[in-house]
């Protein structure tokens, strides 16, 4: 037989980020605790017995048995437009986790650290800074790479975060519409983008990157050409392009 | 017993009698993929039988090209739970392919470019339900969906249908395929909902 | 196309068959001698199953699927799993 690792969580909150992701606060019983960068696996099941899971980054630190996660909504997805929309306060889902132990950050840990974000692969990245905030001061760079500030998640407390948390940077990079003061011009993040706003290889700095497949592999492709070692460099794709 | 999350029913199960049990109806066409997609120029392709007794008859894209082609409609079902009604494609029967190949096989082992393979009864192949199949929708098979050329058996679920294909083992037993050494059905019937070992 | 998913998302499917976390251990692959972390390997999936192969060759390491009653394992395109042991 095997153990069934699945444990019922209802939805407590739900806070819209942006037109397009939504925050889930799950509250599941005896929840063990994670650490940030982990995830969980979200299973929901139909009347008929039809089952379908997903894989979802956890987006704050412990607290008790509440786990937040950020969902971005795809279109036509079986999963992400009924967790962004339909699943109602008190509504059961199952929760596999926490899960992972390779995309993870200590506070431990006392290197600098560069994350670096594709659109919705912010989520386990804000984990990280959000326990940073308060036990640890290592030195963290977020570059943020998004389409158009519209679809900038954590927009506000990032902004906040940057101005208050000591050793926090935070840069943006816009690749369709960019805002209109802004200096660098809409594209993809470049080498430009990664030595303005990064560490230099030689301060041996942990770099997370977390983002469509695509984007990971051409930012770890960057970080690998300027001297990044690849032991120090920890990737998470979810999919997509 | 998992607990069941009021209002969730997945995509729903279409009511159109066309559409197996347990499938749902797409109007996209998704890919699914177990590897890098193999890029091979046309030129470079080839079709392989291999009979039960080792007798190998090999086809190149020229040879294709000058056999018979048939157009066909047909409805495609993955074991994913998608089904795609009306596809059309243009492709080589494979009783046309077969035609000359002397065997008393009763299984057909395929092989695909990137190591893919998929087993299925040798008469499942026979009688117009088989295809080399090269273009889809009036154009060239992208690669994406197998092209340059891939197998088309439509009334079995779609991973028998195998892309990039490059040739055909005839054997004497049954040999299971890349999901059929998994747990996936031997034979692969929707109408039956044959998607697991034991359906 | 390239791999939709890393070894990170076989955390939850590979947790219902080891004991430990397995996307920190490290596969050798059988094919060409490369040391991987499991987190590190390129996975395709999730349907009809998951295959997670050597970032350096290709060559498939692990398979996983899910049916009505069974999960079904393939790790013969590994040379070795190595997996970290409880108080190590």
């Amino acid at each position: 037989m095997v153990r069934s690792a699945w444990r019922p969580a209802a939805l407590v909150d739900r806070r819209p980020e942006t037109a397009t992701a939504t925050t889930l606060v799950l509250q599941a019983q005896d929840w063990p605790g994670h650490l940030p960068g982990q995830h969980v696996d979200v299973r929901l099941t139909a009347e008929d017995g039809y089952q379908a899971s997903r894989s979802y980054s956890i987006a704050a630190p412990t607290d008790g048995d509440r786990i937040e996660v950020t969902v971005q909504r795809l279109e036509n997805g079986e999963v992400s437009p009924f967790l962004a929309d339909d699943l109602a306060v008190d509504d059961e889902v199952e929760l596999r986790g926490p899960l992972g132990g390779w995309f993870v950050w200590r506070p431990e840990q006392r290197e600098p650290v560069l994350l670096v974000a594709g659109g919705s692969g912010i989520v386990p990245l804000m984990s990280m800074i959000r326990v940073r905030a308060g036990t640890s001061r290592a030195p963290f760079r977020l570059i943020y790479s998004v389409r158009s500030p519209a679809d900038r998640i954590y927009a506000a407390e990032l902004r906040r975060r940057s101005a208050e948390d000591g050793g926090l940077d935070v840069a943006w990079v816009h690749t369709r519409v960019a805002p209109e003061n802004d200096p660098r011009p809409p594209g993809r993040l470049t080498p430009d983008d990664l030595a303005a706003h990064g560490w230099p290889p030689d301060f041996e700095p942990t770099v997370y990157v977390c983002g469509p497949t695509g984007f990971v592999e051409s930012v770890a492709a960057m970080l690998l050409a300027t001297g990044h070692d690849a032991t120090r460099i920890r990737t998470e794709r979810f999919g997509g392009a | 017993m998992p607990i069941i999350t009021r209002g969730f029913r997945g995509h729903r199960s279409g009511d159109d009698e066309r559409l197996p049990p347990g499938q749902y109806l797409t109007h996209d066409f998704p890919v699914l993929s177990t590897g890098p997609t193999p890029l091979i120029p046309p030129e470079e392709w080839s079709f392989t039988v291999t009979t039960e007794t080792g007798v190998r008859h090999e086809w190149s894209w020229t040879d294709l090209m000058t056999l018979p082609a048939e157009e066909v409609t047909v409805d495609l079902h993955c074991v994913t739970r998608w089904s795609k009604l009306d596809t059309a494609w243009r492709g080589v029967s494979l009783d046309v392919l077969l035609e000359d190949v002397e065997t008393v096989a009763d299984y057909a082992l395929v092989h695909s470019h990137g190591g893919y393979t998929t087993n299925l009864p040798l008469e499942d192949l026979l009688d117009g339900q088989a295809w080399v199949a090269f273009e889809y929708d009036g154009d060239a098979l992208t690669s994406e969906h197998g092209g340059p050329a891939r197998l088309l058996v439509p009334h079995l679920y779609l991973w028998k249908s195998a892309k990039w294909v490059r040739g055909i083992d005839l054997l004497l037993e049954d040999d299971p395929g890349f999901w059929e050494q998994l747990g996936y059905h031997e034979y692969g019937d929707p109408w039956r909902e044959q998607r697991y070992q034991g359906d | 196309m390239t791999a939709t998913y890393d070894g990170n998302m076989l955390a939850g499917p590979l947790s219902d068959v080891f004991a430990v976390e397995v996307t920190t251990a490290t596969a050798c692959c059988g094919g060409c001698g490369r040391n991987s972390t499991v987190a590190e390997l390129a996975v395709y999936g999730p349907g009809p199953g998951l295959v997670a192969r050597c970032p350096g060759c290709d060559d498939v390491l692990l398979r996983v699927t899910r049916t009505a009653d069974s999960i079904w394992l393939d790790l013969a395109g590994m040379a070795s799993l190595r997996l970290p042991a409880a108080g190590g």
